[in-house]
């Protein structure tokens, strides 16, 4: 029997990782400098804030394609409340960007869970309204620079340790903080445990009495929520709340990272360890392209190839019958 | 009477009466001149041509979210063809084959390989735009004047477009497959129980590949058609036009759980948002507004259909009493 911690789909991305590194290191060196290194930090944030939510929502067997819209009009609704009230408490920020989160993520989870309307159908649907209601209530206008304080800004550019010139930023430490409570919950609260014994078999899950609606409400509202911080992180990130492209393209991103670090995309497995090393893989592969000089225009090719090899490797796994459900 | 009420198809035409009727009051004559409608139509007829392809594959319980992306990439690529100085048709048969060949690529994966088919197609949305993209960068490659203006030439001795007489005759064939034959009868028994379906040896899997590659098909020609309507390629020809066939599919009263639906209805509901989307326009609402709209009408369309299906369900039950 094998340690649980080697388990098969994770030591898989890490290996990417690592190649990944080593490859683009040895292409162009300057790759594996702090500076670089540390727009892979910056990277990953908002994707494993995100990412932690779509996993669970992928583990239920659904799917949230509004993240980025919903990552956006958080963003956009701290934006416009930084600008109205200037000298607000930053904690009443964060508060209203996750409770925006979490409005429109229950929205998503009210027509799924209890309407019945597929997943896919509901948050393509939701993806393109929040979009239009970020231009609603901002009026088309780009929230600028001088309105987001500099104590916001520097939770991307300060962070508490340092390693080897490579700066952690806070916006990082917030975001492991959120993945190591995801990590417990799924693994330890009894919430969690049905989450997957709802993604493995919804109806053996509901005939043993776990609350299977509430179950699937949760998911989608929880993921929203995370979108809400993650609207926060993006405005400190990158310092200006622009309409049409924050969290523009998002959802492609966090699938591809999830579905990379192993999570079943038919449902029922999935880690958050598994999460961030998928993060952390396409951090990597992003700061490459850019450093190695090849062209922005990539990267879309890139996630659908991520995502189709992940989804390959999957059915691959199935039919060998060695993957194991956990 | 009764009988046309429980029809299906009847939400979206009652509805395209209420959007005429609106668009009648308030933008005046120029939205009910004939002509003038019957031109802007060209603007639907590559997501006409989309949504009876996504027909099929809703129909058959599968959906395609690759297919604005696929039309795209056939865009690009034949377009480069023809600034590379290959004959016109040899750049429209690769398009064909093109956007057929990546409909038999979603097909094979989910029909043989067993994965689900939103996160197969979500790969090939993000996939084919992105070969297009890495392709064409920012540049945009130009149609050869003889392929360009369709939308420009008539059915001789009317006042209708041809892209226009293309999605009728594509839609009319289609239904007729759809509806009359074996083939098409295998789609609704495949989509409404995939494996009762199996055990009466419908060829499941072959049903499945074949309403992608009908699908793929359909993107290829409105990929062309696009080309020839615009004059260039770019590789953000038609950006998040699935959500329009999606949702004109879905208003069409085809059950996105399978098993339900007609080209009538997808026909009806597309003429639907194309009604609402040249009110929208005349009344100076922008994209992003638009947007908000299509989105909450895609939903609403959905939790109309569960909801009345629930009610009918509910009233058989209590009639078989």
């Amino acid at each position: 029997m094998r340690p649980k911690f080697v388990a098969g789909r994770e030591l898989g991305t890490a290996v990417l990782l690592v190649l990944v590194m080593i490859a683009a290191g040895l292409k162009e060196p300057r790759y594996l400098q702090p500076s670089s290194l540390e727009s892979i930090l910056l990277w990953i944030p908002l994707l494993l804030i995100v990412g932690v939510g779509q996993m669970t929502v992928i583990v239920t067997r659904g799917i949230d394609v509004s993240v980025g819209s919903m990552v956006g009009l958080s963003a956009m609704a701290v934006g416009l409340l930084l600008r109205s009230k200037p000298g607000l408490n930053l904690g009443v920020d964060v508060l209203a960007g996750v409770s925006t989160g979490l409005l429109f993520g229950a929205i998503n989870g009210v027509l799924v869970a209890f309407a019945g309307i597929p997943p896919i159908i509901v948050t393509l649907g939701t993806l393109s309204a929040y979009r239009g209601l970020i231009f609603v209530i901002s009026h088309s206008e780009q929230i600028d620079a001088n309105f987001i304080p500099a104590a916001l800004t520097k939770w991307s550019s300060d962070g508490p340790i340092t390693i080897g010139g490579v700066v952690l930023p806070w916006i990082l430490v917030i975001a492991l903080a959120v993945a190591a409570g995801a990590a417990w919950s799924v693994k330890f609260s009894r919430t969690g445990r049905d989450i997957f014994a709802y993604g493995s078999n919804p109806e053996a899950a509901r005939l043993r009495g776990i609350p299977v609606k509430r179950i699937q409400f949760l998911v989608y509202a929880l993921t929203g929520a995370l979108c809400g911080l993650a609207g926060v992180l993006y405005a400190s990130r990158f310092g200006f709340v622009n309409p049409s492209t924050a969290g523009q393209g998002l959802e492609l991103i966090v699938i591809a990272a999830v579905v990379i670090g192993g999570t079943n995309i038919v449902g029922g497995s999935g880690t958050v360890l598994g999460v961030l090393l998928g993060c952390c893989v396409l951090g990597a592969i992003n700061v490459a392209l850019a450093v190695l000089g090849i062209d922005e225009t990539w990267q879309q090719l890139v996630y659908g190839a991520v995502i189709l090899t992940a989804v390959l490797v999957d059915a691959v796994v199935r039919k060998t019958g060695k993957g194991t459900a956990k | 009477m009764k009988k046309l009420l429980a029809r299906r198809e009847i939400v979206p035409a009652v509805l395209i009466l209420l959007a005429l009727l609106v668009g009648g009051v308030t933008q005046g004559h120029k939205f009910l001149d004939l002509h003038y409608l019957l031109d802007s139509t060209s603007l639907y007829v590559e997501g006409g041509l989309l949504a009876i392809g996504m027909t099929l594959i809703i129909i058959s319980g599968q959906i395609d979210l690759s297919v604005a992306s696929n039309l795209a990439l056939v865009a690009c690529v034949s377009a480069k063809l023809t600034e590379a100085h290959y004959s016109p048709a040899i750049a429209i048969l690769a398009g064909l084959a093109l956007g057929t060949g990546l409909g038999w690529l979603n097909g094979v994966l989910v029909a043989r390989l067993q994965l689900p088919s939103f996160m197969v197609t979500l790969a090939g949305l993000a996939g084919y735009r992105g070969i297009a993209q890495a392709m064409m960068g920012s540049k945009s490659a130009k149609v050869p004047d003889k392929l360009v203006g369709i939308d420009m030439a008539y059915v001789p001795h009317t006042p209708i477009p041809l892209p226009l007489a293309v999605l009728i005759v594509v839609a009319v064939v289609t239904g007729l497959i759809l509806h009359r034959t074996v083939a098409g009868r295998w789609i609704y028994a495949v989509g409404t129980n995939a494996k009762a379906s199996l055990y009466s040896a419908v060829p499941v899997a072959r049903v499945t590949t074949g309403v992608f590659i009908v699908t793929g098909f359909m993107a290829g020609l409105a990929g062309l058609i696009i080309n020839s309507r615009l004059g260039v390629a770019r590789y953000d020809d038609a950006p998040g036009l699935e959500l329009d066939v999606i949702t004109a599919v879905v208003l069409g009263g085809t059950s996105i759980a399978g098993g339900k639906g007609s080209i009538l209805g997808t026909m009806l509901a597309l003429l639907l948002v194309a009604l609402i989307r040249i009110q929208m326009g005349l009344a100076n609402v922008t994209a992003e507004y638009q947007l908000l709209v299509i989105g909450v009408l895609l939903v609403l369309a959905v939790l109309a259909t569960n909801i009345t299906e629930r009610l009918v369900a509910k009233r058989a039950m209590h009639n078989s009493r």
